[in-house]
Formats: C-alpha cells, sequence, structure tokens
C-alpha cells in the first residue's frame, strides 16, 4: 500500500505474465453519462435522437454574441439521483467551470464543466464479477459538463462539416478510483454502473449511440511496486472494447517496460479494426485548459430538503433488490444477480414468481427465455412469452400435468407462438400420464419382450435405466416419470 | 425645430405627452442633427427609417392613450447591444455584418416602453479601453473643446459614442455599458451623467460580453432625473441571465429631489492620489461642501484596498475576456479568413479580426489563467477582489455613499495616451472598485476646468440602493447648475 488510492489488494490470479515476470494492471475508469433529458444543460434546445444536422441547436449552443448558459434544474436532479445511487456524498454548493480549447464542434471556445468543486463527491460501488464473485469500487466524483458538437469529416475530401445538435447536451461523469485490476473488471464495472444509471432512469445507457462512453486510465506494475505511470485510452463504447483496448494497451506497456522503456503519459485511442491503440497526444503536448470559474452562472447550491425529497423518491436499487430477491424468494446470488442486471428483467420475473415455485420461475427465466432472448437479439421487454405464461408453465410443472422434459417442448411451442402453456399442452396431447393402469400394460409388454434385459437389471439395477427409456418412449414422454420408476422396481424386484 | 433636440428626456416626454410635438417630429430632428454630425464620429450605424417607423407607432399609441415610460423618445443604442436585424459590430472587424436574429433584454426593454431606435453608437472594441481609440471604425471625437483650440479630444471610453451623442444633442439619452468604468469616465469628459447601476441590475442577456462579473448596462443621460428614467426602464430581472437580480425595480426618478438632509457622506482617503491636478482636487472639496449645505454629514472613510483595484482589475477582467472572445472564430458569423490548416484559419480569422488592445487583453487574459501563473494571479486577484468589496461594505457601515472624483483629469487629446497602454489604464483608477465590489455609481457634471472642459464627480452608493445616488446626484446637480454645452463645431 503506497498511498490511500492503493488499497486493493493484489491478487495474482488477475497477473499477467511477461518475459521477466508477473504484472499487475492498475485501473481507473472516467464514465461519461448522457443525462435523459429533453433539453440541454444551459439552454432550452431539444435533446433527442433523429433529428436533421443542426436542427436542436439554440443561440445558446451557437454560442451567438451575448448569449448566456442557464442552468437546467432537471439535469441537476438527475446528477443528484446518480450520486446518490453511487452512494455518494452530494456537494450542497458546487460551482461550473470552463475549460478552455478552440474547436470548431465547440461553438463557446470554451467547455462549461466543473473541476474543483463536483455537484458530487466520494462513493462506492458494489460490482459483480462474471462468476457472481464481488468486488468494490471507489467512486472519486461525478460532475456535470455540456458534451461538444460532431465533426464529421468523411463527407467531403476538403471539408470538415459540423453538427451541434449534441453542443451542450448534458453529460454526467463519473470519475473511479484507481480501484480495478482487470479487464473483465472494468466491463463489469461499467456494466454496472450502467444498471445503476438506468434504474435510476437518469441515462438510457445507450453505449451504441455513445450515450454511455467510457476512458480507461491503464497503468501496469510489478506486484508490490506503487502506481505505474498511466495512458488514457479515450472513448471506448462497447464491453468488447474496454476489454480489447485494455488487454492490448497492457500488454504494449508491459513490454516496452520489460524491454527497458519507460510509459510516456498520454491519451491514447483505440482502433477496433487493428485491436490496438495509438497515441494521440502526449502530457507534453497536452492542452493548458485554464480552467476558472464560470462568471455567467451562479454557483449551484442545493437545499438539503430538496436532496432529502431526491433520496426519498429514489427506485429500489440493484444492490438492494439483489439482496431481497436472495432473502424472498430463496434465488442464488448468480441468479438474482443475472435477473437484476435490467429492472424490466426482475420486473419479469417477480410477476411470474406470484404463487409459483420461485426457483423454478427462477430457472425458466433466466436458463431458458434469457438465453433464447439473447440468441434472438431481442429484449425481455419485447419477449414473446409474457410472464404470466412462464407462470403457467412452472403451473403445470408444479401440479404434475406436464413433466419438466415435456415442458421444454411446451416453451419451444410457446416461443414460436402458439399459445398459452395450457393451450399446447390441450393441442398437442402433452399431459403427463399418471394412469397407473396404462403405464403397467406398456411395462408388462416391454418386460415380456425382453426377458434377458430383465434378468440383467436383477444383477445390475443400473440397467432400469433403458426400460424407463422405452417406457417413454413408447408414452411419446408423457408418463410420469416417479410413477413408471415406481411401477418397474415393483415388476422386476429392484429395490 | 432645432430646439427639439436640446430637450432633456424629461422635457421631452412631457411634450410628447402634452401633444406639444410629435415623436415623428422631435425623431426627425434628431436623425438631421445625427446626419450632420459625422465629424464626431459617434454613430457607427444610423437607422433613420427604422427610427421615423417606431415614431410613428409611437404617435399612434400617444394617439390612443397608451403611452409608454419612454413613447416616443429617440435614443442611441451602444454598439455592443444585439439588436435584431440591425448590425452589431462592437466595433470590431471581426462581427463583420453581423446582423443578430435577436434583440438584447435591455433594449426590448427600451422599446416595449416606447423608446425610438437612432442608430448604433461609436466604442473601443469590445468595449475595451478608455479613450474611444481601439474602435474599428476609428476614434469618437468629444464634441468639447479646450478653450481657443482646435484639438481634437477624446470622449472617453469605452462608451465614447454615448457620451459624445448625448453631449452634442444627437439623441435625448443612450445606452451604455460599464465594465470598468466605460459610462462613467466618458460621462465625466462630455458633461453628462452616467450611472452604471449594482451589477444584476440589468440583464446581460443580448449585449456582448467582455468581462462577465463586471459588464453592467446603464444610461448616460443629460440630467440625473433623465438618467433615472432610463435606468428604470432598462432594469428588470430576466431569467435568461443568471446572473440578473431577482428584484424589483423603483421608481428611481421619484428619489430625485428628495432631501439628502442627514444622508452621511463617505470621502474615501485613498483616493487622493498621487499627481491628482489640483482642479481636481478643488471640486472633490467643492462637491463636500455642496453636500455638506445639502444637510449631509461628512465623514471620512477608508476604503484601503483601493491601491490594488487596478491591477486586481487588469487581471480579471482581460481572464474573462480571454474566454469570451474565443467563440469569435470565424466558424459560425462574421469574418473569417481562409487558412491552410484549421490552426491557421484560426490565427488568420483572429489575427485580422481584432486589433491591438483586444489582443492585448487575450493575452493577458491567457496568461493570467494559465498553469503555473493561476494562483498568483487570478486567484490572488479574487482574493483582493473580496478585500475590495469587504471595503465597501465596511465604509458603508460608517456612511450611506461615498464622493469621490469620477476621472483623474479632463478629457485629453486623442491619440495622446496611446503609447503607453498603463497610462491608459490609469484613468480607471477611480472607477474600477464599484465594478469589483458590484457596488451602483454615478458620475455628475460638476464644473469646468481651466480650458473649459467639463469635470465630474462620482457618487457610490450600497448595493441596489440607486435611489440614494439619484437623491445626491440629483442635490449635486442643483448646487453645481451645471450649464454649459459644447459650440457645434462639428455641424456641418
Amino acid at each position: 500500500m503506497t498511498n490511500d488510492l492503493d488499497v486493493v489488494a493484489a491478487d495474482p490470479k488477475k497477473f499477467i505474465q511477461g518475459r521477466t515476470g508477473p504484472w499487475e494492471i492498475v485501473m481507473g475508469l472516467e464514465i461519461h453519462a448522457q443525462v435523459a433529458s429533453n433539453s440541454k444543460l444551459f439552454s432550452g434546445a431539444a435533446v433527442g435522437f433523429g433529428a436533421g444536422p443542426n436542427e436542436q441547436v439554440s443561440l445558446v449552443d451557437a454560442a451567438m454574441p451575448g448569449m448566456l448558459p442557464v442552468i437546467n434544474r432537471y439535469c441537476v436532479e438527475q446528477a443528484v439521483k446518480t450520486g446518490l445511487g453511487l452512494k455518494a456524498q452530494i456537494n450542497p454548493w458546487s460551482r461550473f467551470d470552463r475549460k478552455n480549447y478552440f474547436y470548431p464542434d465547440l461553438p463557446q471556445g470554451y467547455q462549461i464543466s466543473q473541476f474543483k468543486d463536483p455537484i458530487v463527491g466520494e462513493g462506492v460501488v458494489l460490482v459483480e464479477r462474471d462468476d457472481g464473485s464481488t468486488f468494490t469500487v471507489r467512486i472519486e466524483r461525478l460532475h456535470l459538463e455540456q458534451d461538444a458538437g460532431k465533426s464529421i469529416h468523411d463527407l467531403d475530401p476538403h471539408a470538415t462539416y459540423v453538427d451541434l445538435n449534441r453542443a451542450g447536451t448534458a453529460l454526467m461523469e463519473i470519475v473511479s478510483k484507481p480501484d480495478i485490476r482487470s479487464s473483465e473488471e472494468a466491463a463489469a464495472y461499467v456494466k454496472k454502473v450502467r444498471t445503476i444509471v438506468r434504474y435510476l432512469g437518469t441515462c438510457d445507457g445507450d453505449l451504441e449511440k455513445g450515450n454511455l462512453r467510457a476512458d480507461v486510465n491503464v497503468s501496469v506494475r510489478r506486484p508490490g511496486e506503487g502506481l505505474g505511470t498511466r495512458c488514457e485510452i479515450k472513448n471506448v463504447n462497447s464491453y468488447r472494447y474496454i476489454m480489447q483496448a485494455i488487454e492490448y494497451e497492457a500488454r504494449r506497456q508491459i513490454e516496452v517496460l520489460e524491454d527497458g522503456g519507460t510509459i510516456k503519459q498520454e491519451t491514447r485511442l483505440f482502433d477496433p479494426g487493428k485491436l490496438e491503440t495509438r497515441s494521440m497526444r502526449s502530457k507534453e503536448e497536452a492542452q493548458d485548459y485554464r480552467y476558472f470559474p464560470d462568471p455567467d452562472l451562479l454557483p449551484l447550491e442545493l437545499d438539503p430538503a430538496w436532496i432529502k425529497a431526491i433520496e426519498a423518491s429514489l427506485p429500489e436499487l440493484p444492490d438492494d433488490k439483489k439482496a431481497r430477491l436472495q432473502s424472498q424468494y430463496g434465488l442464488s446470488a448468480y441468479d438474482s444477480g443475472v435477473l437484476v442486471i435490467e429492472q424490466e428483467r426482475s420486473d419479469f420475473y417477480e410477476k411470474a414468481a406470484k404463487g409459483r415455485d420461485a426457483k423454478l420461475v427462477a430457472n425458466w427465466t433466466t436458463n431458458e427465455l434469457l438465453a433464447r432472448l439473447a440468441k434472438s437479439g431481442q429484449d425481455i421487454e419485447n419477449s414473446p412469452i409474457p410472464p404470466e405464461d412462464i407462470a403457467g408453465l412452472v403451473e403445470l410443472i408444479e401440479t404434475g400435468v406436464i413433466s419438466s422434459k415435456i415442458a421444454k417442448e411446451v416453451f419451444d411451442r410457446m416461443w414460436a407462438g402458439e399459445g398459452t402453456p395450457q393451450q399446447v399442452v390441450d393441442k398437442h396431447g402433452l399431459v403427463q400420464v399418471t394412469d397407473t393402469g396404462a403405464i403397467e400394460s406398456v411395462i408388462d409388454a416391454l418386460i415380456a419382450a425382453n426377458p434377458d434385459k430383465a434378468e440383467a437389471v436383477k444383477e445390475k439395477p443400473q440397467a432400469l435405466g433403458w426400460f424407463v427409456g422405452q417406457v417413454m418412449k413408447e408414452t411419446g414422454g408423457k408418463a410420469n416419470p416417479a410413477a413408471v420408476n415406481e411401477i418397474l422396481r415393483t415388476k422386476l424386484g429392484v429395490l | 425645430m432645432g430646439e427639439l433636440t436640446s430637450l432633456t428626456l424629461k422635457a421631452a416626454l412631457d411634450g410628447l405627452k402634452a401633444k406639444t410635438f410629435s415623436s415623428v417630429e422631435i425623431t426627425q430632428a434628431h436623425v438631421d442633427a445625427v446626419a450632420k454630425s459625422k465629424a464626431l464620429n459617434a454613430y457607427i450605424l444610423e437607422t433613420p427609417e427604422r427610427a421615423l417607423q417606431m415614431a410613428a407607432a409611437a404617435d399612434a399609441r400617444i394617439a390612443r392613450g397608451e403611452a409608454g415610460l419612454l413613447e416616443g423618445a429617440p435614443l442611441g443604442i451602444k454598439d455592443l447591444f444585439c439588436t435584431e436585424s440591425f448590425r452589431t459590430t462592437a466595433a470590431s472587424k471581426i462581427l463583420g455584418d453581423f446582423k443578430p436574429t435577436y434583440e438584447s433584454t435591455v433594449t426590448a426593454n427600451l422599446w416595449r416602453d416606447g423608446a425610438v431606435m437612432l442608430g448604433k453608437l461609436n466604442l473601443d472594441e469590445f468595449a475595451m479601453g478608455s479613450a474611444n481609440e481601439t474602435s474599428a471604425f476609428g476614434p469618437v471625437t468629444n464634441p468639447w473643446r479646450a478653450a481657443g483650440s482646435n484639438q481634437s479630444l477624446t470622449p472617453g471610453g469605452s462608451s465614447g459614442g454615448s457620451a459624445a451623442a448625448v453631449a452634442a444633442d444627437l439623441c435625448l439619452g443612450a445606452t451604455a455599458t460599464d465594465t470598468g468604468g466605460s459610462i462613467r469616465q466618458p460621462a465625466a469628459f462630455t458633461g453628462t451623467v452616467g450611472i452604471k447601476p449594482t451589477y444584476g441590475r440589468c440583464s446581460r442577456w443580448g449585449i456582448v460580453a467582455f468581462a462577465s462579473s463586471l459588464d453592467q448596462a446603464g444610461p448616460i443621460a443629460k440630467t440625473v432625473e433623465d438618467a433615472a428614467i432610463l435606468l428604470r426602464s432598462m432594469s428588470g430581472h430576466d431569467v435568461k441571465d443568471s446572473t440578473s437580480l431577482p428584484v424589483d425595480v423603483p421608481d428611481f426618478a421619484s428619489f430625485v429631489g428628495k432631501s439628502v438632509k442627514g444622508l452621511r457622506i463617505g470621502v474615501p482617503k485613498e483616493y487622493r492620489v498621487d499627481g491628482m491636478p489640483a482642479e481636481i482636487e478643488a471640486l472633490w472639496a467643492q462637491g463636500i461642501a455642496w453636500l455638506k449645505e445639502a444637510g449631509c454629514e461628512i465623514v471620512d472613510v477608508s476604503l484601503p484596498h483601493t491601491k490594488y483595484a487596478l491591477p486586481t482589475y487588469y487581471i480579471v477582467a482581460p481572464a474573462e475576456a480571454s474566454s469570451n472572445l474565443a467563440r469569435y472564430d470565424g466558424m459560425r458569423y462574421g469574418l473569417r479568413a481562409e487558412g491552410k490548416t484549421l490552426a491557421d484559419v484560426y490565427q488568420n480569422t483572429r489575427g485580422a479580426g481584432f486589433g491591438d488592445e483586444v489582443k492585448r487583453r487575450i493575452l493577458i487574459g491567457a496568461y493570467v489563467l494559465s498553469a503555473g501563473y493561476y494562483d498568483a494571479y487570478y486567484l490572488k486577484a479574487q482574493k483582493v477582489r473580496r478585500r475590495i468589496a469587504d471595503d465597501f461594505k465596511a465604509a458603508f457601515e460608517k456612511c450611506d455613499a461615498l464622493l469621490t472624483p469620477a476621472t483623474p483629469s479632463a478629457a485629453f487629446p486623442i491619440g495622446q495616451k496611446d503609447v503607453d497602454p498603463v497610462t491608459m489604464y490609469l484613468n480607471d483608477v477611480f472607477t474600477v472598485t464599484a465594478n469589483l465590489a458590484g457596488v451602483p455609481a454615478m458620475s455628475i457634471p460638476a464644473g469646468l476646468d481651466k480650458d473649459g472642459l467639463p469635470l465630474g464627480l462620482q457618487l457610490i452608493g450600497r448595493t441596489l440602493d440607486e435611489g440614494t445616488l439619484f437623491s445626491l446626484g440629483g442635490a449635486l446637480e442643483k448646487a453645481a447648475d451645471f450649464r454649459a454645452k459644447p459650440k457645434a463645431w462639428w455641424a456641418s
């Protein structure tokens, strides 16, 4: 432990092997989450997807002479909400600063951001790894800032076009402490933050549209050493890219260091085509942004009662919901973790689980339905099978009307749009045969036709399985397996 | 009808109301006077058609008995205020032929109250200057000349066009802005009244920004009462400006003529600067005597951080300006000078578009904000600024208003102080403190120097207490009985 930034215990399982020994990756992330708001941070202009170029630009966004910013209360509220969701300190006094630089998609010549006094201070996020284990990432701060417009370089070989629709849109920049130690952890952290902001409704979390994107600060060190020099990889906008960018960057840094070189602090870009990062600008080339408090805006002072009211209105957050699903329904940490990733999933689950075997409903929801939805690229909101039908299916299993095996067939037919489970069962005559007389006659015929096998079972009870299989085959799988077993054992004298 | 232009705003409004003359008549008289005033270079855009059209509409409203506070009164507008569909330049080449699609809040308030626009008035480029010499349209000439001299004098700056136009009867009153003295110094140089109200009294929306935390609009007028009438119309809370104060606007004119008996007048010892001309010193003493006679109590006060005000101002104002002027990049409006690379376009555009003084201040501003210098300059200046504001707070425990000279000298010849920017900056020594503290301050013509040039006194008041300034200004005006007018040498 070299300082309070460096508090995560080293885990040799996460080390990367270099030519000269193991290395540890250390990462902190900056997530930019666009505030889900109908208007921009400092202007009344609309925010939306699909508008024509420069159709959502106000005089303020275009930085016309004499125009002034006015803070959007709704955006402030979303930042406070998000801060509370990150279990972070809400600062009742914060301030906006100007970050000065020239670029055509930055009409004011400065970005209004929060530099010294952000609206949200330190917090903590509990993150689940793929195997269900958890780790914590400390949040350094969250601040509000304006997004820039878009420069379009590929429409004309000799000109750059600028679309200011995005200029002035509100972003929340969520800065973590360097608590992340592997590419999987980095992706899991982004996923978790995305889940939280989606629960809160403060950001739609759409990575494809760039509404949630991450800058990754990567450094490597030999286990036990102090923090290394970091490189910042800008604007990575998918989980896969985040992981690939980190893997490449860590390897690159290890190679440099093992060759006796040093890491230059710089900003790098990830090229998803070549799967590599390349230098954008070094620290020496880094601009001096000449931050200073924006004199057009007053400090942002929040009424503690207002913060309390927002806190009281927060929805159940994923961690709380996960704990509740475990205690209320007896689900495993893993299943409840899978269900709470999206609010819609747990809503679906809880609807289906009402009055039914909760674990069975969880199995059908996570193992069957979610897998099927993922395969077909659909969200649970648009699931062709509604929660009532999952409940219906489980009810049929619970009451012994169908076996689990038949249930799979019923599920396939439900997925194919053949109707409710009851309709499918009725239409295809899939009701389980529990009539012992009918089962007995099948078994008698089988034993008569295969005396040698019947003898063998007496010597080797494991061979009973062959008879079970044959009965199921004869009955088209509809025979109640428990009944089949019992009758076979009696008739063949196996105990 | 020549006399119509020599009326005060108040007299003109009375005449219009009484239908002694029409708005079209008084507007036409001003349009004619403006057309003959090219030698002053006060107007950089004349809008006679618009003026007469607005005047006709005003006459119709007067006829219907719907007259507003300023109904039919022709005014001049400093070309820092954006005026819808009329060229707005800030006296800079970089804005080119920029015609806003919007109207500044302050001018919109004036039109709401029935005022008539005669045109746009010259100023220092982006309001940066104290002699109106940095304008891309050339300097404004002061209507006043020293006795027996034909030398052109500066009307001061940055609101030189506004002050000259009011002094030369080229409008009944004018809008102006004051970042470090840009209303009060030109008013003092031209024998007119100018008030910089409390920061936040007038909306900054639609005014081309120089230094956001210091900029404040206000009127330049012929009399204290006229200034009060104009300020009432210009003021008011505006949700589009976050720094605009959510307070009611008093009827400022009702304070003019009120007794000032018993008011305590502070005389700050730090305003007695080295090398101040004896005439200024004498004028100040005279002002003190007048207010004493009017029943005021004179108290000595101290504003100990005054000597740091000018350096503080010349750090804070350029810092904000360097950022505020970044938007003039040749991309969306105004001048654009092509180049091979993006950096070339920026350099060529800003190199060609900005004048020397503007460039100088952008450089100073970028320097004081840059890494490694921020703490020593910008941050330090902010701390000193707070001390200066505290000085005023402490002083106003002991007194109700302060009386000081408005400027360290009378109007000087054009070009005289052009050689050394610091000499020019010293002009603001008495005025910048009010901007740094955000308090209201007014310049009132109080007498003539030995060359027959006007000199002004400054009153500084408590935050939002413009009313007291108008009462005291009225008392000083009455005592000084300043009636001198410049000879109309410019009228061709």
